[in-house]
């Protein structure tokens, strides 16, 4: 059941993926992308991150991806005009180099990494948000309050940004 | 089908998701859609951090997960704005015609 979970949501975020790189709309980008990260909330919940799954959809799929089609809609922005000159050669070579590379990236992967128990859903419960705010504010105080900072200056920075004068 | 995934498996789902993002970066022109593939490509590294949280047993990997997405939320407001100004000063979004640092 984890092996099949996990094959049907990394099968849609790779489709998602590619789906990102080969649109022309930055719209259908945009969805695309939404649907790698929703993809990928569900493979955090499998590993054990509950908070960080709620994250995920909450953070990323909700708030910046909103912002980035509130901007799509704002700038009008309209699909890519002419494609890119690629010679046939390259196009049909690359997919095989392609899946070359990625089977060479897999194997070295596969040979690196120790030969570990696998993951099964429900063996590690140290991510819920109990235990995630407890190390949150004890021992990675420090960084917690240095990003609120960074928040502000991002704050700041967008506001001075897109003002009219510039 | 086996019951377990092995943590591997986790690491070459992220090292695809992550050629996508470096591909559609180097590929695509509009500037927005080279924005979102940053965005994959920092939201994928989240599956690495999360995947070696399981392998240790421990919670840390999620608290750098967490600061990665907040720095990609920051990241996200600063350079919506910058695209913004960039579109109001020059009427374009694709990035090979922005090629001057001054106007």
């Amino acid at each position: 059941m984890t092996a099949l979970i996990f094959f049907i949501f990394a099968g849609l975020a790779v489709f998602c993926g590619i789906n990102l790189v080969a649109q022309t709309h930055p719209i259908a980008s945009a969805l695309s992308l939404i649907g790698v990260m929703g993809s990928l909330a569900i493979l955090y919940l499998q590993l054990g991150g509950e908070f960080i799954a709620a994250a995920q959809v909450i953070v990323y799929a909700g708030a910046i991806m909103v912002l980035f089609v509130f901007v799509i809609m704002l700038l009008n922005a309209g699909a890519e005009g002419t494609s890119l000159q690629v010679s046939r050669l390259a196009k049909y070579l690359g997919i095989f180099l392609l899946a070359a590379f990625l089977g060479l990236i897999s194997f070295v992967i596969q040979a690196m990494l120790p030969k570990t128990e696998g993951v099964v859903f429900g063996v590690f419960q140290g991510g819920t948000a109990l235990d995630f705010g407890r190390k949150l504010f004890t021992v990675y105080l420090l960084p917690f309050e240095v990003t609120s900072v960074l928040i502000l200056i991002a704050i700041v920075g967008a506001v001075v940004l897109a003002r009219k004068e510039i | 089908m086996p019951n377990s995934v092995p943590i591997s498996w986790y690491l070459i789902l992220s090292a695809i998701l992550f050629g996508l993002g470096a591909a559609g970066f180097i590929f695509r022109r509009n500037i927005i859609t080279v924005f979102m593939s940053i965005e994959l490509m920092l939201n994928v590294m989240n599956v690495r951090f999360t995947a070696f949280s399981y392998s240790f047993k421990q919670v840390d990997g999620h608290i750098f997960s967490f600061f990665v997405m907040v720095v990609a939320a920051a990241e996200a407001a600063v350079g919506l704005a910058i695209i913004l100004t960039v579109f109001k000063n020059r009427a374009t979004l694709m990035v090979d015609e922005i090629s001057s640092m001054k106007y």
